[in-house]
Parts: structure tokens; sequence; C-alpha cells
């Protein structure tokens, strides 16, 4: 009986094995319209697309899956990650140096994928950092941060960095209007004296590599946001502004008095060709240019000495101002590149110009006066048209590449969905709580794939269990495939999520890399078998050469260390099978531990203060005998004169 | 008797399971349900699981190849072999004495299945309880290693004779 049982039970398993190959799509039935059966992603099945989530105040950017919503990742950027070492070891330290010294914590935003054709690519992440004014550049292929550009002249690096239709540029515009170059001067002088830089970095086709090509030096104006100019715009840029009224006290009323604020629009190639005949100057200044480099697996950070500057009141036709109203914030252009949304945060309407008009309008002249030698636009010929009272306090518009907008609403908090062209509201669904930003995959490019939204929301109260004070962030995720959109999920988000980016799975996992090869390794330090292990002394500085595999350090005993000594870990990861890292922890370390990838070399450094025989360990679980693999390091008096040694297991 | 079924059923299990996740390596599909009936088979005879079905040896050592081959085998396996000794794992010399080259190749390029579907690697496992890693080595890597051991074999009999 008991037999029977058993084997009923194994063909039972069978059966269930046999039914897992991933046909789960096309179930039908009664479960057909649960939201549940949308985002269950059966265990061993794999999520739909990547969403790369900023992690805002954390500075770090985070992988999901979508339709899931499970976290996969969390990438640092702009902040050391203890986890990982960023930021700690040897190697990555430099990513963070900037003109201020180094900074361990940065405010990441707004995260863009790259784009070839105005469709993404997946080959690059862009994020932003707004508080020391950067640009980062993630690799889809080792998904870590590999570049890191400062922007000179910049405060609050806000619009950015927002990906042109073949990754030509990405951009950073000033949040904040300072003096450029920067003096010490009364506050109150800022109107007319201070200046909004608009950094034009660009890309390197084949590498990816960022270079801060030009500034066009535009008015202290408050810019907020940006959006390239897509297919027939492409080639413009749009960034929306507020404070034009260049107040530098209350801004919460101060900036708020004029009815209309300005989408400054600018012409980048026309910026081009005044840089190839030699209009500009160039500007002394100091910032940082930190990479990574994938073979040497150290960074370096460059100090950079020089810009170049374009004045747009002197180079005609590269900026013009379109007048928006009430303190715009987002500022987004449609798929066909025609329309330019621009969502007045204290405006009752989403006003959205035309590209055409817009032209039309700079052809004929039609302006409203200038501002500091820049045209104005007429509003009303630029106008295509007003979303009219679609809800409160509009804030940022994505695409659904079949002629549907999708607009949130911080202050009524829902997520509305209207038509380009008609400009009738479709639909309308409440966020939990006061949304910000929104992504549809791809639905800032040429290509959206318009499936599913992500809101992201700065509220979440009681959406989940309480943690104390501090709440996570959130999102939520809309199927958008319908007429209307359906509410399927909230998942927590790490830090402030301020915007993110997405794609299908197979434009980035193909090419995801699973080792670094040990015969690509040019670390200098890299210890390439057991036989190169070694230890040197060089004065009071030790460095050990050692390499880790399932399961043991070599060496793991190591003698003839002093108090006062700087010692070294250059720790090799010998192994070459996918998803087999090594850690290191070293007791008394002032540091992180070492997180070392298959083939990978990292460095930390540790300064033995007491005598005593101390030891490491390896920090991640590696095998059935990872609790085994550690060893011991000697400490000796200062005065001891015993000899440097190493071993392991007596060798 | 009751053991036997058991055997039989779960071997058949594992095999459907296979058949309907395994995916990609098919041409080996047979030999591990052969395998897992845990038939007790000559050593010369097992040729393992992977993607290694014949090697031939039948010409001279190519001392180039071997050279080439004690390389990589200091590079990447010296951590946990050595050849005269046990280290991590067992010592190499005379291997080519008691496996097959296709077996020997095999564990190098697919230990993952080896120790959990071939009897003897898994009995290798247990012995030495660390399973031997997977360092992603070519098919012309690892052919080059097998001529080492062929070279290290032949000299070392030709020594002891």
């Amino acid at each position: 009986m008991k037999k029977i049982n058993l084997i009923i039970g194994i063909l039972g398993l069978s059966v269930l094995f046999v039914s897992c190959g991933g046909n789960s799509s096309n179930n039908s039935g009664a479960l057909n319209s649960s939201a549940a059966e949308k985002v269950y992603v059966a265990p061993g099945e794999l999520d739909e697309y990547y969403a790369f989530i900023s992690g805002g105040f954390s500075g770090q950017l985070a992988v999901h899956g979508l339709p899931s919503g499970r976290l996969f990742k969390v990438i640092p950027v702009f902040s050391q990650d203890a986890e990982k070492a960023y930021g700690y070891n040897e190697e990555t330290k430099p990513m963070l140096n900037t003109s201020f010294g180094f900074v361990p914590w940065g405010d990441a935003h707004h995260p863009d994928l790259s784009q070839t054709n105005g469709e993404i690519d997946g080959r690059w992440c862009f994020i932003n950092e707004n508080n020391t004014p950067r640009v980062a550049r993630v690799d889809l292929t080792t998904f870590e941060t590999v570049e890191i550009i400062e922007l000179p002249n910049s405060a609050g690096n806000h619009s950015s960095p927002y990906v042109t239709d073949n990754t030509e540029y990405v951009v950073a515009g000033t949040r904040f209007g300072v003096p450029v170059p920067q003096k010490d001067m009364p506050i109150d002088e800022y109107k007319g004296n201070f200046k909004g830089a608009l950094s034009f970095i660009k890309v390197d086709k084949e590498t990816g590599g960022m270079n801060l090509e030009f500034q066009v030096m535009t008015p202290g104006f408050d810019y907020d946001k940006a959006h390239p100019g897509r297919g027939k715009s492409h080639g413009w840029m749009f960034f929306s502004t507020y404070n034009v009224e260049e107040s530098n006290t209350l801004l919460e009323v101060n900036a708020s008095q004029r009815d209309k604020d300005f989408i400054a629009a600018v012409n980048w190639k026309k910026a081009e060709e005044y840089l190839k005949s030699g209009k500009y100057t160039t500007m002394k200044t100091n910032y940082a240019h930190n990479v990574y480099d994938e073979h040497t697996q150290m960074a370096t950070s460059t100090m950079k000495k020089e810009v170049k500057v374009i004045n747009p009141a002197e180079c005609p036709g590269v900026v013009y101002f379109l007048p928006m109203p009430k303190s715009p914030h987002g500022c987004d252009v449609d798929p066909s590149g025609e329309y330019i949304v621009g969502s007045g945060k204290l405006s009752a309407n989403v006003t959205v110009h035309s590209f055409t008009n817009m032209m039309n309008a700079i052809e004929n002249k039609k302006f409203d006066g200038e501002a500091y030698g820049i045209p104005i636009v007429s509003f009303e010929d630029a106008l295509a048209g007003v979303v009219k009272q679609p809800g409160l306090g509009p804030l940022h518009t994505e695409f659904d590449g079949k002629g549907n907008a999708y607009t949130t609403f911080f202050i009524s908090s829902e997520v509305v969905k209207w038509k380009l062209g008609t400009w009738e509201v479709l639909d309308r669904k409440p966020t939990y709580y006061s949304v910000g930003h929104l992504m549809i995959p791809g639905g800032n490019s040429q290509k959206p794939f318009g499936k599913y939204l992500v809101a992201m929301n700065k509220i979440t109260k009681d959406r989940y269990i309480p943690t104390g004070p501090e709440l996570c962030q959130s999102a939520q995720l809309y199927d958008i495939s319908g007429d209307k959109m359906e509410l399927l999920s909230d998942f927590p988000t790490v830090g402030e999520p301020h915007y993110a980016a997405a794609c299908p799975t197979e434009l980035i996992a193909p090419n995801s890399k699973k080792i670094y090869k040990l015969e690509d390794n040019h670390h200098p330090y890299a210890t390439k078998s057991e036989a190169e292990a070694k230890v040197t002394r060089n004065g009071n500085e030790v460095h050990i050469y050692m390499t880790s595999i399932r399961s043991h350090f070599a060496p793991d005993n190591i003698e003839g260390v002093k108090v006062g000594d700087k010692v070294y870990f250059h720790v090799t990861n010998l192994e070459q099978d996918f998803d087999v890292p090594h850690g290191v922890s070293m007791i008394g370390a002032n540091t992180s531990e070492l997180l070392i990838m298959p083939g990978q070399t990292e460095t930390f450094i540790w300064e033995p203060k007491q005598v005593g025989v101390w030891p490491f360990y390896c920090t991640d679980f590696c095998s059935a005998l990872h609790q085994e693999m550690q060893g011991y390091i000697r400490v000796s008096p200062r005065s001891s004169s015993i000899k440097l040694s190493w071993s392991l297991d007596g060798e | 008797m009751k053991s036997l079924t058991k055997k039989i059923v779960l071997g058949v299990t594992i095999a459907m399971f296979l058949v309907a996740c395994g995916g990609g390596e098919s041409n080996s599909n047979t030999t591990k349900s052969n395998d897992n009936s845990k038939q007790i088979i000559d050593p010369m005879n097992d040729k393992g699981i992977g993607p290694i079905i014949s090697v031939d040896i039948s010409g001279v050592i190519d001392v180039n190849m071997a050279i080439k081959g004690e390389e990589i085998f200091k590079g990447k396996c010296a951590a946990c072999h050595k050849m005269d000794k046990r280290k991590i794992g067992p010592e190499m010399a005379g291997i080519t004495a008691k496996r097959t080259p296709e077996w020997i190749m095999n564990m190098i390029m697919n230990p993952d299945q080896m120790v959990k579907e071939n009897a003897q690697a898994r009995e290798l496992l247990m012995e030495y309880s660390a399973p031997m890693a997977n360092q992603s080595l070519t098919e012309s890597e690892t052919r080059a290693i097998l001529e080492y051991f062929r070279q290290y074999d032949n000299e070392n009999l030709l020594t002891q004779k």
C-alpha cells in the first residue's frame, strides 16, 4: 500500500515536471482575467522585462523584473555599497572622486537606456546625480557602473540624462542657477548674473565613453526635465524651466509669479556647426572624469580642466524659448517627435506644443520678444492643443506607441490616459499615493512596448505593513494593453523612484556576462594560479597576493606581519564558473568585505593594530565547505624580527 | 525486489523530468538514464556524460599540445589538484589508466552534471566532499590537458619500468 502511494506520488510529480516547460501564458479559464495571474512568474520562469528603477537618495540603481516586480540587483552607482565593496575597495574608490574630493553619496535620479534609431538597444543605462552634478554609465553586459563624469558650472543636475535617438548625446541641465564661474558675491544679485549651464555629453558609438563636448550657457533659470527630439525633431533637445522670475528666496511663492515659464528648445546640431566654425569660448574649469577599465579591473579618475561654452545670444538659432504655463515639470516628446508635452505643476491643463508649428513660427519670426537675447516663440503659434482639466498637479507623460499618452497627477494621485491629437481623456486610474514619475517600457523612445505602465509613488502610508516612521518607496504596475488601464500589483522600491527605464528581457539577457576570463584579467596585482600566490614587504607595506577557489584561500597561513603595517589583500577569484563569487573579510579591517566575481581581482587595506593571531574568512557561501574557507594571520609587535612567511597546508 | 521497483520508478521519473525540462543536451539523454540505474560499469567503458562522445588517442603524444595542457592545468586546475598527491581533489597521476579519455574530458567540461548523474563521479564527490569546479574550459583546452595527463602517465610508467 505504502509502495503504491509512493508510485502515485512520483507519477504525480512527474506530470508536474512535464508541465513546467513554460506554456502557462496560454492558460485559460476562470483565472484568466485575474490580476494575480498577470503578474505571477512561476518558480523557474523568467520575467518579460528588465526595469531599471532609480534608487533616488540611496544613490543607486535597482534592477527589477516585470511583471513580477522582483528585485534582482541593486547596482551601486553614486554611493558606497558595503555589500559589493563599491567605493570601499581600492579598485572602485576613484569612481566616487569629484572636484570636491571623495564623495561617498549621491542623489540618483533618472535612468535612461541607450538607443539606436530611436529604439532601445540594451547596451548601457545612463543615470544622473543631482547633488554633485554627475552622469554615470552602467554597462549592461556586466551590470556595473563603468563611468562617471562630473559637470562643471552646474548645480543640481536634474534635467538629465535623456538619451538622443542614436545615443549621440546625454544631457545635463542645471537645476539651480549659479555664478559661472563660481565667485564670492551677494546672493540677492542673482537676477541677471547667475547662469544656467546646459551640458551636452557626447557618447562614443563603440565604447560608450562619455566626453563633455560643450555647454550652452543660458540665463539662470531652473532647468527641470528634458526630452530629446525624436524622428522629425531629432537634433533638438527640450528642457523645461521654472523660476524664470530668477528669484533667490522663497521660490515656493516667488518663482510662481509669472503666468508662464519656458521650454528651452536647443538645436544641438546647430550648436555643433558653431563649434566647428570656432564660435565658442574655452573656459577654464575643473571636473572629474572617472572610468572603470574592465581589463585592469581598476577605476582611474582624471581631472579635466576645460570646457567649450556656447553663448546662445551670440549664436542665433541654437536656443528658443517656448512659453509653457505655470512652472512646468515634465517635458516629454511623443514617439513621432511632433508633440512636446509640458506639465505645469500649478496648471489645471496639460499643454502640448507642436514641433511643426514651432518650426513654422521660427521661420516666420512669430516671436513674443526675447529673454537675454534668446527669442521667445509666440505661445499661440507653437501650440498644438490642450488637454483640459485632466487632473491636479500634472508631472510626467509617457507614450504607448498607439497614439495615447499617459500623464501622472501628483495632487489628485492618478494616472490619466489621453489621446494625442484629439486631447480627449480616455481613462483614469488612482495611484496609491501621490504618483511622481511613470514609465512604460520604451515609453520615451520612438518604439514603446505598450503593455505595462509602472507608476512610481512618493507616499505609501497604509499600503504595506508599517516599518516605523520610515517606509519603503513604492511602484505600481498597470496593464495598459486594453482600452482601460488595470492595476495589477504594488511592489516596494529602493529609495525614491525618480524615474525608471525598461526593455524586453531579450535585448539584454543574451549579452549578460557570466564570468570574467582569467586570461583577460590584467589587474596589476592579479594572482592567476596558486603557484603565484605570495606575500611581499616594502617597508611597512605588505602585499598579499591571494587566490580563492572552492573552498580555500592560498595562502591561508601568514606570519611576519607587524603592528603598524599597511597590509594590502589583493584577492583573485580563480573560479571560472557562473555564479561562484567568493568574499573575504578580515577582523579589524576598517573597511567593507570584498565580493569577488570569478576571474576578478579586488583589493582592500588592513592596518593591524593589535598583536595576535587573527582570522579571515570567505563571506559569500560558496560550497558545502564554505565554513572551512578561512585562514590566519599572525601579527607580531613592531619590534619583532619574525620573517615574512606564508603557506597553504604546510607548503 | 521492493527497492528495485522504487529505483526503476525513480529512474523513469527523473528521465521524464529531464525530457520535459532539461533542454539543450539531447545527445546525452540515453547515457543519463543508463547512469541513473546505477549499473556498475567498468570505468574503462564509461565515457561519462557531456559533450565528448569519442576521443581518438591512437596517435603518438603531441608534445606541444601537452605543454599547452600543462600550462592550463597549472592556471585553472592546480588550486585543487596535484599530479602526485591528493590535495582538495584526487591526484592526477595514473588517471589515464583508470578512466576513459572521454570520461576525463566530460568530467572537466561538465562536472556539475557528472557529479550528480555519473556513478563514478558521484562516488568521488562522496569521498572528497568538495565538488569538482567547472572552470569553463573549451574543448581544445580540455583536450590539451588530457594530452598532458597522457604524457605524464607515459613518462612515469616508463620510469617505473
